[in-house]
């Protein structure tokens, strides 16, 4: 468990994390949201303890990071943003290098060498310089020098920033793959790699904590959670359509002829609204029931506008 | 310890896997003999020593040593893998350990590939080879401490240029602080106190007597004091600020 109390930190009089407070539990992916600058990369570089905080205290199972920051270190992954390696190395002299500093030896180390490299498919690169290969490459051998001594904690930082959608599935089922009793720590401001792989998300802006919940509960502040979304063959009289008991306002999309129906808090109305468009045999060929757009959760939650119309 | 010594071995390999280590190691070989055969005067003098090759040493490394150790610290800064290697579990000292041994491991290579100079000696005449074998053993106590400097002062910055500047500048410093010119400045007004400490704290100072085979234990202890200190001067400074 990892247990974070007021945690906080400064540079040259700049805040960049500010009192933040969370605890973690084994089995957690959890998704660290936040705009750009948003203290997201401080905090996980204070969690693997490479900085020390300003203020406030790291704990990993009762064991403080000040106080045994390598002994956590060990049981700690890190894929540091971008995904810095040493370029002049090939695959197999890094993997190498890092199993040998994590104390890997013998049969032991070749045994692990060989789990990761397949885990991430290095098979074809492992004689190939680090330098030379594309950006796909150095994430994948990013996370595999990351899991090469399985450890309980994995930090990445935007594991899947600037990879291709493969690549990004492939990084993610990876991190579904990985053993239920880890924690799991990601950031990334892509918001569907969140619903994707997390099950508890976390937005920070400005340093602070401003959401804590699970991936659903997030959609749920949407004001499009539940709503309805109609597109129309042809034109039809849809007046009445705002009419419709539990709906709280209609948007119709000027550019694509989109009506979409927001419902009031809590109230559900797919049923009344497919009983009115069969009951005037409205010429719909598009029904869709909105999940919720995180981007717009996001931006309202980050940007602190409280404007949370229709939750 | 066990993690320094992986770390220095990932140091030497990712030196020797670029052609610039050889580049490295031609230069210093044919600077080491032309400061011997046409600075020196090694034939003329018609003695057979390496006082002319030895003598020479504290100007081959005041741009050699910043050189090969500019990159050390820079250049994991800049790429971003100072955060992977420290947040393995190794200590900011282990690590600064680690790529002081790589780099005075490289510099002993350096040294040995003079040897033939030595056999050269051993052809031409009768030296008294522990003369010899102590000079050797002092100038590479000595690139040490210009080793320890550099290290340190690439702990500062990002770039490498700077590093290499800065480090030149600061063994300069630490080089000409014994010579006459400087000690001339102090010695108008300053008491002999002063101008001693001064004088002391020169490499040229230190290095003249092992140059000539004397191994004195103040030294020895000078050079390593040297070193240990801007070894932890670098620890400090990287404990300090990780993230420039």
């Amino acid at each position: 468990m990892i247990a974070v109390e007021k945690l906080s930190r400064r540079f040259n009089r700049i805040t960049a994390v500010d009192e933040l407070t969370f605890t973690i539990q084994p089995g957690e992916i959890v998704g660290f949201l936040g705009p750009n600058g948003a203290g997201k990369s401080t905090t996980m570089k204070m969690l693997t303890g490479f900085l020390t905080p300003t203020e406030g205290q790291i704990s990993i199972d009762g064991l403080s990071m000040e106080k045994h920051t390598k002994t956590l270190q060990q049981r700690i992954g890190y894929l540091p943003e971008g995904a810095p390696l040493y370029n002049d190395m090939t695959v197999f002299q890094f993997l190498h290098f890092i199993a040998g500093v994590r104390g890997l030896r013998g049969k032991q180390r070749k045994a692990r060498l060989t789990h990761v490299i397949k885990k991430v498919a290095l098979q074809g690169v492992l004689n190939r310089q680090i330098e030379k290969l594309s950006k796909g490459f150095r994430h994948r051998i990013g996370l595999a020098q990351a899991i090469i001594h399985d450890p309980d904690i994995l930090i990445l930082d935007e594991p899947t920033d600037g990879l291709d959608p493969n690549q990004k599935h492939e990084v993610r089922e990876l991190i579904r793959a990985l053993s239920s009793d880890k924690i799991v720590i990601i950031s990334t401001h892509i918001l569907e790699e969140v619903t994707a792989v997390c099950n508890r998300a976390m937005i920070i802006a400005n340093g602070k904590l401003c959401f804590d919940g699970t991936p659903s509960e997030l959609q749920h502040r949407s004001r499009y959670h539940q709503a309805i979304t109609l597109h129309f063959s042809y034109a039809a009289d849809i007046s009445g359509l705002a009419e419709i008991e539990g709906v709280d306002e209609m948007v119709v999309n000027r550019h694509t002829g989109d009506v979409t129906l927001f419902p009031e808090a809590g109230k559900l109305i797919m049923a009344p609204v497919t009983e009115h468009v069969s009951h005037y045999r409205l010429p719909v060929d598009k029904f869709t029931i909105e999940s919720g757009r995180l981007d717009d959760v996001f931006r309202e939650i980050t940007t602190g506008s409280t404007a949370e119309v229709g939750v | 310890m066990g993690r320094s010594l992986v770390i220095a071995r990932r140091e030497v390999g990712s030196f020797f896997t670029t052609p610039v280590a050889y580049v490295y190691l031609a230069i210093f070989l044919v600077l080491t003999s032309v400061f011997t055969f046409f600075l020196g005067d090694f034939y003329d003098r018609g003695q057979a020593d390496l006082l002319p090759f030895f003598s020479f040493h504290p100007w081959l490394y005041l741009f050699l040593v910043p050189a090969i150790a500019m990159r050390s610290w820079a250049e994991e800064r800049k790429s971003g893998s100072i955060e992977l290697l420290l947040t393995l579990p190794v200590s900011v000292a282990e690590a600064v350990i680690g790529k002081f041994i790589a780099y005075w491991f490289i510099l002993a290579l350096a040294l040995a590939m003079t040897m033939p100079l030595w056999f050269t000696v051993n052809y031409l005449g009768v030296p008294d080879n522990g003369i010899i074998i102590a000079a050797y053993t002092g100038s590479w106590l000595m690139s040490g401490a210009f080793l320890a400097v550099s290290l340190c002062v690439s702990t500062l910055t990002q770039s490498q240029v700077v590093a290499f500047i800065v480090a030149v500048v600061l063994c300069f410093l630490f080089v000409v602080s014994g010579s006459e010119i400087v000690l001339d400045v102090f010695k108008n007004w300053a008491t002999n106190d002063v101008v001693d400490t001064i004088a002391s704290f020169s490499f040229m100072t230190h290095f003249d007597a092992m140059s000539k085979g004397v191994l004195a234990a103040n030294d020895i202890l000078y050079f390593l004091l040297v070193i240990i200190g801007w070894l932890y001067a670098g620890v400090i400074i990287l404990d300090e600020n990780k993230a420039v």
